[in-house]
């Protein structure tokens, strides 16, 4: 097929030399995609690297500072997110943005209620949500069940059911399968491809490289606010996209030391929760990074939950060092364990409090005297971390809600270590990072495993839950998989690969 | 798709099937339940006093030397079964559920701006203040402006919406949140209500009144209006509203807005607009219950209502609304309402101190509450 001409602005969408400033840092610099309809132009790139920054300039939410776009070819310059809602431009958020309370149907028609004197016609506006779920083929999107009762993979489809509703052209998706089960990305996916024939123009926004290969036609990386490259998906591989994001070759992404296993420090045997986990043993070493892998829903966060009294244990044994029996967090952080919480926003952070206030929270002594809390003090303990793992912020006393979430990640790890617990449990210690983030932090659990006797730190004992495999086999020495709350047998990353571990996973029979 | 799931997701689920799972059926009948408790623990409480009060004369009697065939004559003794039932019929009679529907009038229309404010996801706490300045300029254009009764009717009202929607615009101009808009707004409003009745109260001549002291006195037996008009008017209105509520786009947006107000302003609800109005609303609503005190005190009172506030919202609240906004409903608002005045007539009539009623609404506000949490978290 001919290429079309870049000038007449054929495309279904196009954005050229657009520029954006914040105070002195440029989130953008003349930065450029088009797509075409029918067409998912995947956008990529770090955290910070100006995506986020650029569809907020299409979708109306900030003003460029300068450049142009056009939609198949009509100059488009929307003044707020409603004009360009109108103009069909649609984005779907990472975090949804539903009305949890009112139904399928109102939930579609939202803003755009067909009225008479003020009084929605409630027929049509059935009639409408049906027709724009109907392609979806998902019995659980009845039009009027509520919102909130549904799966949050069916509450997406809802606000692309909205997107389809109001006639958009460009539809934005903004890392759409961060919350997703398997099964909903995959049908997400079959989706997406839906929309490609009725001649949507897509621009997919995501991490995961494996996604984006899978369902992209063209890939736009950006990296500090500019554009590295454009490509053909099939001409490049997820090698060259990683390298153009982070400006400089990843050859070692998951570096491992000789590490050697030291003493049991947490043992658990047939351990159940109140639901999760059925069925759950284990034992980690001092020195050792113990991988849980499985899918969404599996019980390896509730299994987390109950080691550190979060959640009820319902029978079972666990052991930390020399306690026995089930604790309360209180407990378990005296006894030398700390939890990195896989929803850092809800539960990991106080959003609103400082950097400092953050790093320090879980122990509050030995900043003054008397339990006092001199801030000063604090601030040094805080910016020991600030620099040690590279958090980006303007000091001790900023709230961790205005850091990206790369820096908020390091933060909540900053607080374990600054505890300097023995045994780390990392529940999606990488969940919506970027990769230089990601990289610290399997730079740093290396680290903490095998210890340094010239520095005299003794080496710790890691336990990561994570769905991503290729994370597993990349940071543990021993994975096992999670199945419908049952955990499985314990392999050597050596001596188990990737596709073993997903037959596990999935609750396939092992085939020897 | 196949075409049962088609017919499943076309089949209409009727509003009454609806509404008979709904939450407010529970309340309407929570509402009967406890009405009839007190029926019943009226009934009891009349019997056993009685019975201890025959025993005592009996006793006497006997200690009097009258011999056991006479005492049963004596004309101080009364039934036991009977005088219980008279006072179960008592608190069952028309008498006394128009005095309940009476009580409940000056709650219930605050309530009904309330239950808008609160779906909205805002609270309004400058409510009491407000009925108390609509007494205020009332009474002051009825006795001062000279003004006819309409007149000043509406005027005291008007004055009330003026104050909401100033909240109103408060709150979205400035980006306050409205718990200290309004806060702030309740001692503004009690200032000038105190300042146009300068510190006092405003009474006003009887012959000024004409009709508006009706609004809310007591219905002749026999009268075809069954309950004073103000009670007519509450329901009209809350009619009224629940289906503004339901139907229209307005209400829908206020819910929208309770529910997530981003993703409202995204899909391109005029958040800033509704809310004006739904203060505004708020405002109107809590001087309409300021014109019913009026009509029961015929008074302008400045000091009057104070704290009133704090009932409109358990009543609210009780009725299953959310103050995290998205929920709520007017029926369950007005059920809420008179759940608080039922507890009250029946604790008044079983001679039970004030206190003791206040515990018990203090009670059933939070049960209301925790029972309404324990069945969303059964739902999830």
């Amino acid at each position: 097929m001919a290429e079309r001409v870049d000038s007449d602005h054929s495309a279904r969408l196009e954005m050229q030399g657009v520029c954006k400033r914040f105070g002195a840092t440029i989130a953008l610099d003349e930065v450029g995609i088009r797509v075409s309809s029918g067409e998912v132009l995947a956008l990529v790139g770090e955290n910070g690297a100006g995506k986020s920054t650029l569809m907020k300039v299409l979708s109306g939410a900030i003003k460029a500072d300068k450049g142009l776009m056009w939609l198949d070819g009509v100059s488009y310059r929307p003044a707020n997110p409603l004009e360009a809602r109108r103009a069909g431009v649609a984005m779907i958020y990472q975090e949804l943005s539903l009305t949890p309370h009112l139904s399928v149907q109102e939930n579609i028609m939202l803003g755009m209620e067909p009225a008479t004197l003020g009084v929605v016609r409630w027929k049509e506006v059935r009639r409408r949500a049906v027709d724009a779920v109907r392609e979806f083929d998902n019995p659980e999107l009845r039009p009027d069940a509520q919102v909130s009762t549904l799966s949050v993979g069916s509450q997406q489809l809802v606000e692309i059911a909205r997107a389809l509703a109001i006639g958009c052209r460009v539809l934005v998706l903004d890392e759409p399968t961060s919350s997703l089960t398997q099964q909903d990305v995959d049908r997400l996916f079959e989706i997406i491809g839906r929309l490609k024939k009725q001649g949507k123009a897509i621009v997919y926004i995501s991490h995961f490289i494996e996604e984006v290969k899978r369902v992209a036609d063209r890939v736009t990386v950006l990296r500090d606010g500019r554009v590295v490259g454009t490509s053909e998906i099939q001409a490049i591989s997820t090698d060259q996209i990683v390298a153009m994001m982070v400006g400089r070759q990843v050859d070692e992404l998951y570096p491992r030391s000789s590490r050697r296993a030291g003493e049991v420090v947490l043992e658990i045997e047939d351990l159940a929760g109140a639901e999760k986990p059925i069925c759950a043993s284990l034992e980690l070493h001092r020195g050792e990074v113990l991988g849980i892998g499985g899918l969404v829903g599996a019980g390896r966060t509730e299994l987390l939950r109950s080691l550190f009294g979060l959640a009820p244990v319902r029978s079972g044994k666990i052991r930390l060092g020399v306690y026995t029996g089930p604790a309360s967090p209180v407990r378990r952080w005296l006894q030398g364990a700390g939890l990195l919480s896989e929803d850092r926003k809800a539960e990991g952070l106080a959003l609103s409090l400082s950097v400092a206030e953050n790093i320090t929270l879980s122990k509050l002594s030995g900043f003054g005297p008397l339990g006092v809390v001199l801030p000063g003090r604090q601030d040094r303990a805080a910016y020991r971390w600030i620099e040690k793992l590279g958090i980006r912020c303007r000091g001790p006393r900023q709230p961790v809600q205005s850091l990206s979430g790369g820096n908020q990640q390091r933060v909540a790890l900053a607080r374990l270590l600054q505890h300097d617990v023995d045994v780390f449990l990392l529940d999606e210690p990488t969940r919506g990072i970027d990769v230089a983030a990601k990289a610290l932090i399997y730079r740093l659990i290396d680290d903490l495993a095998t210890g340094s006797p010239a520095e005299g730190r003794k080496p710790k004992a890691v336990l990561i839950v994570s769905s991503y495999l290729p994370e597993l086999m990349g940071v543990c020495d021993r994975v096992a998989v999670m199945c419908r709350g049952r955990l499985g047998p314990m392999h050597r990353v050596e001596e188990v690969d990737e596709h073993k571990l997903m037959l596990e996973a999935t609750g396939q029979e092992v085939r020897s | 798709m196949t075409s049962e799931q088609i017919e499943s997701i076309t089949s209409e689920r009727t509003p009454l099937k609806a509404w008979l799972q709904g939450s407010s059926i529970k309340l309407v009948m929570a509402l009967v339940g406890i009405f009839f408790f007190f029926v019943v623990a009226i009934g009891i409480q009349h019997g056993v006093k009685t019975r201890a009060a025959n025993q005592r004369i009996l006793a006497e009697l006997a200690e009097e030397g009258v011999p056991e065939a006479e005492r049963a004559k004596d004309s101080r003794l009364e039934d036991a079964w009977l005088n219980g039932w008279f006072a179960s019929n008592r608190f069952l009679g028309r008498r006394n559920l128009e005095t309940i529907a009476r009580q409940t009038t000056i709650v219930g229309m605050a309530a009904l701006g309330m239950t808008l404010v609160i779906i909205s996801g805002g609270i309004d706490l400058s409510v009491g203040s407000v009925v108390a300045l609509s007494t205020v300029v009332i009474a002051w254009l009825l006795q001062d402006g000279g003004l006819g009764p309409l007149t000043a009717a509406l005027g005291g009202v008007a004055a009330a919406a003026f104050f909401g929607f100033l909240s109103g615009v408060l709150i979205t101009r400035l980006r306050v949140v409205p718990f200290i808009v309004t806060l702030g707004m309740m001692l503004v409003v009690r200032g000038a209500a105190k300042g146009i009745g300068r510190e006092q109260k405003i009474n006003v001549e009887v012959d000024r009144l004409r009709w508006l002291d009706e609004l809310l006195a007591s219905v002749p037996k026999g009268h075809w209006m069954l309950v004073p008009i103000g009670v007519w008017l509450l329901l009209v209105l809350a009619i009224g509203v629940a289906l503004m509520l339901r139907y229209t786009r307005l209400g829908r947006h206020i819910f929208a807005i309770g529910s997530n107000e981003e993703t409202a302003r995204l899909c391109g609800v005029g958040v800033e607009r509704v809310k004006v109005i739904v203060f505004a609303l708020g405002g109107l609503f809590a001087g309409l219950g300021g014109l019913m005190q009026f009509s029961r005190l015929t008074v302008g009172d400045p000091t009057v209502a104070v704290g009133l506030e704090l009932d409109v919202i358990a009543a609210v609240v009780i009725g299953g609304g959310s103050l995290a906004g998205g929920e709520g409903s007017i029926l369950g608002s007005i059920v809420g309402a008179l759940i608080m005045t039922v507890i009250a007539s029946g604790c008044t009539q079983m001679g039970l101190p004030n206190w003791v009623q206040e515990i018990i609404t203090g009670v059933i506000i939070v049960v209301a509450v925790a029972l309404d949490r324990l069945r969303h978290r059964r739902a999830d």
